[in-house]
């Protein structure tokens, strides 16, 4: 009995070490695989290597020592893991640069710049993480939030300062100059503006309306939310062609919406809703129409030789197919093969080299990733921060879902990244955001809470 | 490069890729099981009370609650195997009519023959002593635990 400290409060450990050693280890794994490229495909080691992996290195350090300064209390897995993907992309993009092939997925592939991309999602996340102390100030910016999300989808739509590539028309910028896809900061604008949205008006969607058969149905004017989103979904898939921005827009939604009111009725209503628009824009859009076509027979000879058809897909099944479950080894494959190996298909160039084996590993690293931003959304007190990293976190696992789905075929492929590891600034800056903000929610769920002051008359001691 | 030591690289990277995501785990292991050292929740340890076992008269045992602030202070009450609830309901053991207290506030429960404090899911907290209680916590004798504007202590 003596030796319970009188104060016996477990204090959640800050866990800096265990950070700094998987950190460390992190950019070991990187550079690895670095080394392993060079070896397999020019029998030495690559001469950049020890440049590179002190530039990674730096950076993350230089990361971690941000989030030691101004959010010491932060989780400590989410860096080093989100290190590791973002190393793994580096240097999948690496390799794919080095073959002596023509392809375009050989010539495009650009791992210099990916780096310097990489150092600007550093740098947004370490500003993030300086000028947001506080991310509840973020509930005050709901509607601004909203507008400035909403701008910047539509952004791309505005004449001279939009672009089209590859038919998709999600571009700002000038061109030759520089292009971003608003559409990716867009999405984080839009969930801090649904999590501010739904705290507000979540007893109203949650608790009006009838009970019918089993579920229970919000009220007709209750919708609105609902159709504007759906509306909004649907137009970014009719003005700017972009289905997977489309579909994690509204998935995002309907999840927090879930998270927000705890009704199955919203999902089973955002299923039909999004059961509606599917089809409607498979009978009016072509290539809706050939995705899904894509989707059902890929093995196709016809389709496999159309513009837009399936070939990408099938060849990235094949690639995955030739790694099997051990992979062919890094630098022993041949994913320039596949079209756009380096962006969108960047899952399977890597599952042919890492095989099943690798690819789980990775999908267990994302899993991590979100488990922790779930787990900070538990364990935060307020319900904007429960919200928020709750629609952060799912914005990520949906996003992974949906390209790993696509490019596997278990669903219709759409155009994502794959966050962190895919080729393309735009993402990989926002998708740093998303981390800052998700590391800055843990740093605020797992502070201790403010000691209470036991004396009646005397006013409680609040951090901010 | 010869053929074996390409296949041997790929093999160990695969391996300390796997390593990684294991140590990882092992980094949020107490997220899922608690610290060792901490207490295990109620139920797990605790044997169905005898209901006419005899308080065991092991020193440095706590055998009364007393009720040292608040409405109710002088109440007292013996303890036994059986655990204590504390909250505003009517089948709490130590029934408090406080606005600050919550129906099903806190509870005492005998474990490995200390007292242990638990809050029930309150709304304004359990404190022992001066921090709040966040998790099952051992109870030192004659350490205040606060409910409301009720302070119990724990004696010999």
């Amino acid at each position: 009995m003596s030796e319970v400290a009188p104060a016996p409060v477990p204090m959640p450990a800050k866990r800096r070490m265990a950070q700094l050693v998987m950190l460390a280890f992190a950019v070991l794994i990187t550079m690895g695989a670095y080394a392993n490229v060079g070896l397999a495909m020019d029998g030495a080691i690559p001469s950049g290597m020890l440049t590179y992996g002190l530039s990674l290195g730096g950076l993350m350090l230089a990361a971690y020592l941000v989030l030691a300064k101004f959010a010491p209390w932060a989780d400590p897995l989410i860096l080093p893991l989100v290190t590791l993907v973002n190393g793994l992309g580096l240097v999948m993009i690496f390799r794919l640069s080095e073959t002596d092939s023509d392809l375009p997925s050989a010539t495009l592939a650009s791992p210099n710049t990916q780096l310097l991309w990489t150092l600007i999602g550093i740098v947004l996340f370490s500003l993030t993480l300086i000028f947001l102390r506080d991310h509840r100030a973020l509930q005050r910016l709901t509607y601004t939030a909203g507008a400035a999300g909403l701008f910047l989808l539509v952004s791309p739509l505005i004449p001279f300062l939009g672009q089209e590539i590859n038919g998709a028309r999600i571009w700002i910028g000038v061109p030759g100059v520089f292009s971003l896809q608003p559409a990716e900061f867009a999405k984080l604008a839009l969930v801090v503006f649904f999590a501010g949205y739904l705290v507000a008006k979540r007893d109203v969607l949650a608790l009006a309306g009838r009970r019918l058969l089993f579920i229970d149905l919000p009220r007709a004017r209750d919708l609105g939310p609902v159709l504007i989103t759906w509306g909004v979904s649907l137009g970014i898939l009719v003005l700017q062609k972009d289905l997977g921005s489309s579909l994690l827009l509204f998935g995002t939604f309907i999840a927090m919406l879930y998270i927000a009111t705890q009704r199955i009725s919203w999902v089973i209503i955002g299923i039909l809703l999004f059961l509606c628009g599917a089809v409607l824009a498979g009978m009016v859009f072509s290539h809706v129409q050939l995705r899904g076509a894509v989707y059902l027979d890929p093995g196709n000879p016809e389709l496999y030789n159309a513009i837009g058809g399936s070939e990408q897909l099938m060849q990235g099944l094949f690639a995955m197919a030739s790694g099997g479950v051990l992979g062919t080894g890094l630098g022993q494959g041949h994913p320039e093969l596949i079209p756009l190996a380096f962006s969108d298909f960047i899952f399977a160039a890597t599952g042919e080299e890492l095989g099943l084996t690798g690819l789980m590993a990775i999908l267990m690293i994302y899993a991590l990733i979100v488990q922790r931003g779930l787990r900070a959304s538990l364990a935060a007190r307020d319900p904007f921060t429960k919200l928020l990293s709750a629609g952060l976190s799912f914005l990520l696992a949906w996003q992974i879902f949906i390209i790993v789905g696509g490019v596997t075929n278990l669903i219709p492929l759409t155009g994502l990244v794959t966050p962190f590891m895919s080729q393309g600034g735009s993402a990989l800056l926002a998708n740093w955001i998303l981390i800052a903000l998700l590391v800055r929610m843990t740093d605020a769920a797992r502070r201790p809470p403010p000691q209470a002051i036991q004396n009646e008359g005397m006013t409680q001691v609040f951090q901010r | 490069m010869s053929e074996l030591t390409l296949v041997l690289i790929r093999l160990a990277f695969l391996a300390v890729l796997w390593f990684f995501v294991i140590a990882a785990v092992g980094v949020i292991r107490t997220d899922l099981f608690g610290s060792r050292t901490a207490p295990a929740g109620p139920g797990t340890g605790t044997k169905p009370a005898k209901p006419v076992a005899k308080p065991k008269s092991r020193k440095g045992e706590p055998r009364q609650l007393i009720v040292t602030g608040g409405p109710l202070q002088g109440t007292t009450i013996n303890l036994t195997e059986t655990p204590i609830t504390i909250g505003r309901a009517n089948d709490a053991t130590l029934v408090v009519s406080d606005d600050y207290a919550s129906s099903r506030h806190a509870r005492l429960f005998p474990q490995d023959g200390q007292w242990i404090v638990e809050d029930l899911g309150s709304t304004n907290g359990t404190y022992l002593d001066r921090s709040k209680v966040t998790r099952p916590t051992p109870v030192p004798l004659g350490v205040p635990i606060r409910v409301g504007k009720t302070v119990i202590e724990l004696r010999k």
